[in-house]
């Protein structure tokens, strides 16, 4: 095998090489995730121009930058409202939402109950390290108890969201939680998530060993899979509200919630229709390119 | 399909709110993302009554981030997008407004001016988000705000800003106040035919030549949307025409002129003046919004008194239509500019004006329109 041949990955008709080295760390969980992200992507069978990737700030947030698919970048914490303008102003999009705990969780927190409640037709994956590793690592939203952060320098004392019993309470309609370690069931996990209509949200458990691991001296990206891999569990269909995480404990993971609701979208036209009757417009979609 | 009803031809008496909301529809916007606040409520009241019938999206978020980071979206999704606020609201969307910039993604804002700062004056006029609506929003940018003073401005202007957006790809905001907004009048609506929309700068080359930021003669670049596998990359970061992430100064230097300059250069075609009586005057007062209507009866009060004085009416407030503003400098004595604010816009006209000509300001801390009387006497005090 010659070295041109080595130096090819099977994803790179969905990686923007030319993007490439990216900027993670090595042993950071990111790589898994995306792989398994274009893995599904590649499964699905979607034609690759209807998927369209939004991402907020943040290392995760960078996920956007390396797929080569369309793909936006937005402001701290408002990847998913510009995702539903998105999805709303061309409803045959596939619109997925690449973003980390603190993004989402923190400052974008109420944009994801929002989203959430009204089933928003968007498929969210939730990359939780734990804490803000872009910034040098400050404790947030996810952040367990007594773990140590630059903003916790004594350990954590606030009580940390658990992210599938929070979505599946808004109204989310498809919930899951792996870990990186679950490579296999995450790519599956996501290729559910973007068939299925409604608010879908995949929690990912990932180490940020340069970071999260380090400060709180947890041993290499490799170490930190190791404790996935001893303590976690696999629980599908679980109450979302046994799905706690705490520092180091055991980690709950499968797929919690899957059914179906009638999506925002769905909810809109049908009511619109029943309400107003024959006059009702529907959206017709986006700007004709063809003529002036 | 239902009769044509996008367009309500004919003679209406309309609030500005509900004018602006028909400009909109009649622009072709059919997204719109709002967040309820007084006094712009009544154009999201109208857009969500409306849209069903025309065939538009509406949807109510949870806050004015969420409103202004979905208008972008739409925006990039193919469709003409709005939102409207006002003052709290619109410090809240200044970020993803300067999202909006940097992206280049043309979409309308409407901010109907209340008192501040703060909650301030909820159903009270004002114009004190006038330099926010200049650089509110972190960075270094240009952008274009227009001005309305009527009910009929609002729905022609409305047009006018989506044809803005469209051209010089950015956010246009429609600085309405909380006066005009509520201000009931006569608008005419023309016949469908006569309102000729810009369209969206679509992309026409071939598909792997696309360069998402290639500027074109103008400065501008062409656009195309999500879902065309053309793969674009869009991010806030400073970026390449390839739209890729390069973090230095010499690309920061590239991106950011060429989004300045695209409006610099451009000004003269994007200002739009109104002048009144300008021939022979000797005093000019220079007002915009609600503050030029009621400059008017001071000017008919100082020419009754034989001051010669006449009006410069911005429509265009930014980018500041220099070039008029230094000409009538050179030939007036005073320049008179009346707001309701304590000195924003006259910031620009003095630095602009220099020594060419006297300057006066006539103040107004919001709540209310200046009385015409002291708009008077700051024409007769520089007058004689």
């Amino acid at each position: 095998m010659s070295f041109e041949q080595l130096a090819t990955h099977p994803l790179d008709d969905l990686l923007r090489v030319d993007r490439i080295p990216h900027i993670w760390c090595p042993t950071c969980g990111l790589g898994i995730v995306l792989n398994s992200f274009l893995t599904a992507v590649k499964e699905s069978g979607i034609p690759r121009e209807d998927i369209v990737v939004v991402s907020g700030i943040g290392c995760t947030g960078r996920a956007a930058g390396y797929v080569n698919l369309d793909s936006f970048h937005t402001t701290h914490g408002r990847a998913l409202p510009f995702a539903t303008g998105l999805k709303l102003g061309n409803p045959k999009l596939k619109v997925v939402v690449i973003s980390g705990d603190g993004d989402l969780v923190a400052i974008g927190g109420n944009h994801l109950i929002h989203s959430a409640r009204r089933n928003m037709d968007l498929t969210v994956i939730c990359v939780n390290n734990f804490n803000y590793a872009m910034t040098g690592g400050q404790f947030g939203p996810t952040t367990p108890r007594q773990a140590r952060l630059t903003t916790a320098p004594y350990g954590s004392y606030e009580h940390p969201f658990n992210l599938p019993f929070l979505v599946d309470s808004c109204g989310a309609t498809y919930v899951a939680r792996w870990t990186v370690l679950h490579t296999r069931q995450l790519t599956g996990s996501i290729k559910e998530a973007l068939i299925h209509p409604g608010f879908s949200f995949i929690e990912v458990i990932s180490p940020c060993p340069t970071v999260y691991g380090r400060r709180n001296q947890l041993g290499s990206g490799l170490d930190i899979v190791k404790y996935y891999r001893e303590r976690s569990v696999v629980r599908n269909g679980i109450d979302t509200r046994e799905c706690e995480i705490d520092y180091q404990g055991q980690i709950v993971v499968g797929r919690f919630v899957q059914k179906r609701k009638p999506t925002y979208l769905e909810t809109m036209n049908d009511y619109l229709r029943q309400s107003i009757g024959e006059e009702f417009v529907p959206y017709q979609g986006p700007m004709d390119e063809s003529g002036d | 399909m239902s009769r044509d009803n996008t367009v309500l031809t004919g003679a209406h008496f309309w609030d500005g709110d509900y004018a602006c909301a028909e400009g909109a529809i009649a622009a072709g916007c059919r997204f719109f993302a709002g967040y309820p606040i007084t006094p712009s409520t009544e154009i999201a009241e109208r857009i969500a009554q409306r849209f069903p019938f025309v065939g538009g999206t509406f949807i109510q978020m949870e806050d004015e981030l969420a409103s202004m980071a979905a208008i972008l979206g739409a925006a990039w999704a193919g469709t003409k997008a709005m939102t409207v606020t006002s003052g709290p609201g619109f410090s809240l969307m200044q970020e993803n407004i300067g999202l909006g910039v940097m992206t280049e993604t043309p979409c309308v804002v409407v901010d109907v001016q209340r008192g501040g700062p703060s909650t301030g004056l909820p159903t009270l006029t004002g114009q004190q988000d006038m330099m926010q609506a200049r650089w509110g929003s972190h960075g270094d940018y240009e952008i274009i705000a227009l001005s309305p003073s009527s009910p009929q401005e609002c729905f022609d202007l409305t047009i006018t800003c989506f044809d803005l957006s469209e051209r010089y790809r950015v956010p246009v905001l429609f600085m309405m106040d909380e006066c005009v907004g509520h201000m009931t009048e006569k608008v005419v609506v023309p016949e469908r035919e006569k309102i000729n929309p810009v369209p969206r700068r679509w992309y026409r080359g071939p598909k792997d030549k696309y360069r998402p930021f290639q500027p074109e003669e103008d400065g501008v670049p062409a656009m195309v949307r999500a879902g065309r596998d053309y793969r674009v990359h869009i991010t806030g970061l400073t970026h390449d025409e390839r739209g890729y992430p390069v973090i230095n100064a010499e690309c920061q230097n590239w991106c950011v002129k060429r989004l300045v300059n695209k409006i610099r250069d451009n000004a003269e075609k994007i200002v739009m003046l109104e002048e009144f009586q300008t021939e022979d005057a000797e005093v000019v007062v220079v007002a915009y919004g609600i503050s030029a209507r009621v400059a008017f009866k001071a000017i008919a009060d100082a020419r009754a008194k034989g001051v010669k004085a006449g009006m410069l009416r911005l429509i265009t407030v930014w980018p500041f239509p220099e070039r008029r503003v230094r000409e009538l400098a050179e030939r007036v004595k005073v320049l008179v500019m009346p707001e309701i604010n304590l000195g924003q816009v006259y910031l620009e006209l003095q630095r602009v004006v220099g020594d060419r000509c006297q300057t006066a300001h006539v103040p107004h801390c919001g709540g209310w329109v200046h009385d015409p009387n002291d708009i008077l006497a700051a024409i007769m005090a520089s007058g004689r």
